[in-house]
């Protein structure tokens, strides 16, 4: 059974089309990165798998559920972390896990898992405090926990990590993980490649309403096939380079040389004995390997050179 | 399916809501239809006979229940449902697997209650300055829920369709008011000029106060029964009117 399965997901606001042509499946148990520039369709794809928004055109289902049709049991297996910080300004952190537990049906015998999610965010010292005396980081975590009030198997986080501090995005990245391990899926969007590229094994790539990449993460790693050589040089060194080497030459700032070479056809050793027999001399040298951040900007960049 | 738990959590939602600023929600409501009933008891003649053996404060009394009962049925689904547009907390609900038909009869019974509270407010308070029996007490309930029903799905609509607090009062003050004012509250309607005596047999909120000031005081200008007739007309419309825009996902689902 695939935890999210689209198809054709299309969505139009008047000539605005928001997503085109959408398909993919998220495996259950999956940890998934939707990744893509603002307005590239991510919050729409995630707001049409939890009914916020309803597709213009195909299908999406959520554990077979399928969102339109079968709206109330798809509902029962996702939980969703919204992005915008909202929260209801008459209820306590308490008041408001109950309503949002009770809206799923589930009444006192959910108290203990709700005990339960509160100390898991360590929101103990807050459950009788309303959210507008919480700080930004504290009512990122109410949002998690009224997410998972009814332990729904798929979970959405709309970019769970914006604005919050590096000591807690440690400790969400490691709830997050926890609950993956547990066996829920989960699905995420954030402009933090790096995280992403730590965390995610599963890729999408979004842009201007389309997929551009859907893969494991290794293969789209794999995909770009350059890395980058940074030379520190010595006052003494030559700089003039024979022409093998000129034409893997990107930039050579003051001091410096800045080699491009291909992961597999150049071989570190044979470049570095050929700058030995030109004469450069260098005190310093770094080998940049490329990461998401580098495919995904050649990915969701490339029609802007046209 | 039917989410029956969902549905009374969200009603009880709603209602604990509205209680938990009962100052403003119930108080204040009660408070200012005291003022009128100061205000308008002074200044006209308390002997005077407005329906066959009843004087002006007990003819005013059911009126201004039906008011109060109105304005806060329809501010409590309103505001509630705005603000949480606004704050962006409507989606919690949304989220839920809480059908149209749920979240209406949540927001809607909820209202009632709101408009109930306010009415029996109102009364208890105005028996201190003139005994009002409530004659029939069954077709009583059935008016105040079609009246505030209405008013409370009419809330709803107001709530879907506004983009600014702006909307919700200029509805509040073009539409509820005046035409709560003009249904014969303060003024038998065979007093008027015959053209607005006419015009006010357009206005549902009319046979709402006429109607109950039957159930109250058994005396009326129209059968209570076309009353009824109307009331759960209107109520039908209101409500179709809101289920309507809620399965559109009208300014909630895009």
């Amino acid at each position: 059974m695939d935890a999210v399965n689209i198809e054709n997901l299309g969505k139009e606001y008047g000539s605005l089309k928001a997503l085109s042509k959408v398909s993919m499946t998220i495996d259950e148990g999956a940890f998934f990165a939707l990744l893509g520039p603002n307005g590239a369709g991510k919050s729409t794809l995630i707001n049409i798998l939890a009914g916020l928004t309803r597709a213009t055109s195909g299908k999406a289902a959520v554990l077979g559920y399928d969102v339109r049709r079968q709206w109330r049991k798809s509902r029962y297996k996702l939980g969703v972390v919204p992005q915008e910080l909202a929260y209801d300004p008459f209820f306590t952190v308490r008041e408001m896990l109950t309503l949002q537990s009770g809206y799923f049906g589930l009444g006192a015998e959910n108290r203990p898992w709700l005990d339960e999610l509160i100390a898991a965010l360590g929101l103990e010292d807050k459950v009788d405090s309303t959210m507008n005396h919480l700080s930004g980081g504290m009512k990122r975590r109410v949002l998690i926990a009224q997410a998972l009030v009814h332990r729904p198997p798929v979970v959405i986080l709309d970019e769970p990590t914006a604005g919050v501090d590096v000591a807690l995005r440690r400790q969400l990245w490691e709830f997050i993980r926890a609950l993956n391990r547990e066996g829920h899926t989960i699905i995420l969007t954030t402009h933090y490649l790096e995280e992403a590229e730590s965390m995610c094994e599963q890729i999408a790539i979004l842009d201007r309403g389309r997929v551009v990449a859907l893969a494991p993460k290794d293969e789209l790693l794999s995909r770009y096939s350059w890395r980058h050589l940074r030379l520190q040089l010595t006052p003494e060194s030559a700089v003039v380079l024979p022409s093998t080497l000129e034409q893997k030459k990107e930039a050579a700032p003051q001091g410096e040389l800045l080699l491009r070479l291909h992961r597999e056809q150049d071989h570190i050793g044979e470049v570095l004995a050929a700058l030995d027999q030109a004469g450069v001399k260098f005190s310093d040298l770094r080998i940049h390997e490329p990461g998401l951040t580098e495919v995904y900007t050649e990915l969701t960049e490339a029609d802007n050179h046209v | 399916m039917f989410n029956l738990y969902g549905l009374y959590i969200l009603f009880a939602r709603e209602v604990w809501r509205f209680l938990k600023v009962s100052i403003q929600t119930i108080l204040t409501p009660v408070i200012t239809v005291l003022l009128y009933l100061l205000i308008f008891s002074s200044i006209i003649s308390r002997s005077r006979e407005m329906l066959p053996g009843v004087n002006y404060l007990t003819f005013l009394i059911p009126g201004l229940m039906v008011m109060a009962m109105l304005q806060n049925a329809f501010a409590n689904s309103s505001s509630s449902l705005f603000q949480s547009r606004l704050n962006g907390n409507v989606i919690f609900m949304l989220l839920a697997p809480i059908s149209d038909f749920e979240l209406y009869l949540a927001f809607v019974g909820a209202a009632v209650v709101r408009g109930v509270l306010v009415g029996l407010g109102v009364w208890a308070a105005a028996c201190f300055f003139s005994w009002v029996p409530i004659r029939h007490p069954f077709y009583a309930l059935v008016l105040a829920l079609f009246c505030c029903g209405s008013l409370g799905s009419l809330g709803l609509v107001a709530a879907i369709i506004a983009d600014k607090w702006d909307h919700i009062s200029a509805f509040q003050n073009f539409v509820i008011v005046p035409f709560s004012f003009l249904s014969g509250v303060f003024f038998s309607i065979s007093d008027l000029p015959l053209f607005w005596q006419q015009a006010s047999f357009y206005n549902p909120f009319f046979y709402f106060v006429d109607g109950f000031r039957y159930t109250c005081l058994g005396v009326s200008e129209v059968s209570v029964f076309t009353s009824l007739s109307v009331g759960a007309g209107f109520f039908a419309l209101s409500s179709f009117w809101a289920l309507w825009l809620l399965h559109k996902g009208y300014n909630l689902r895009s």
